[in-house]
């Protein structure tokens, strides 16, 4: 399980170098999760825009990623592909979670964005 | 008379094989089942369907009728029909409870943060995305089969 995290603007942008969150790797990905949101910022960024295959099992362990780092943090995804923008959909877990369009526009208005 | 899924691959046959019934299992299944997909010319936001309803199918035989059996394995088969492709999944493990498929009715999302479900999303995405379901339990095997809507697929 790849994840790539870095700061930004005080903030914990974490990408997802894997092409697929499934079954096979959900437990690992919530795992890693756990370990790279534990600091002390306010917001935790995931960057799913190399994510091109999300089952549920996947989709399962991004709602247990939010129950994680929420209420003390929030959480935002952001470059969700259109396979998991639809899995979102039908799901209706589009309505629980903030989404961006990428991760510059997470950043749209935050001052001294770099 | 329905063709005896077993018989010789033909123009049809987009996949026909049999594969571990582990979480790598599954994977290898959809992979090619994707290749098959694009063999028949189907790509896309189908392609996407047909492999995510499937591993949801895939994953409960796996985690639920095969876990912890001896020698798990699943067979797979994707036909080419008029009405678009037929999916067949047969296992050796346990029965669904009661011998039917879940209702696959939607998790509740109007719950407190910390409630949220992180299960229970996959047979609603099955019950979502395939056509004319059926289960059955014969001689010892689990048979499920479905219809996914992809017109048009030709043998490239």
């Amino acid at each position: 399980m790849e994840l790539v995290a870095r700061e930004r603007c005080g903030d914990l942008v974490v990408r997802i170098e894997e092409v697929r969150i499934d079954a096979a790797v959900a437990v690992r990905f919530k795992d890693e999760m756990r370990a790279r949101s534990s600091g002390a910022h306010p917001r935790v960024i995931l960057d799913l825009s190399r994510v091109e295959f999300l089952d549920s099992s996947g989709l399962g362990a991004v709602v247990a990623v939010l129950k994680e780092v929420t209420p003390e943090k929030a959480l935002a995804l952001a470059g969700l592909t259109p396979n998991v923008q639809k899995v979102f959909r039908l799901t209706r877990m589009d309505t629980v979670f903030t989404i961006f369009a990428d991760v510059e526009s997470a950043f749209v208005g935050v001052a001294h964005a770099s | 008379m329905p063709r005896d899924p077993t018989s010789a691959p033909d123009r049809k046959t987009i996949v026909r094989a049999e594969f571990s019934g582990t979480a790598d299992g599954v994977r290898d299944a959809l992979r090619k089942i994707r290749s098959g997909l694009t063999a028949f010319q189907v790509g896309g936001e189908e392609a996407f369907s047909a492999e995510l309803v499937i591993a949801e199918a895939l994953n409960n035989v796996v985690e639920h009728a095969l876990e912890g059996t001896e020698h798990p394995v699943f067979r797979l088969s994707l036909r080419q029909s008029q009405n678009g492709v037929l999916v067949e999944i047969r296992d050796r493990g346990r029965p669904m409870p009661e011998d039917r498929p879940p209702l696959g009715t939607a998790p509740s999302l109007s719950v407190d943060p910390a409630a949220l479900p992180e299960g229970g999303f996959g047979w609603f995405l099955i019950r979502e995305l395939a056509r004319d379901l059926e289960y059955r339990r014969i001689a010892g095997e689990n048979r499920l089969s479905f219809r996914l809507a992809i017109y048009h697929t030709e043998p490239a």
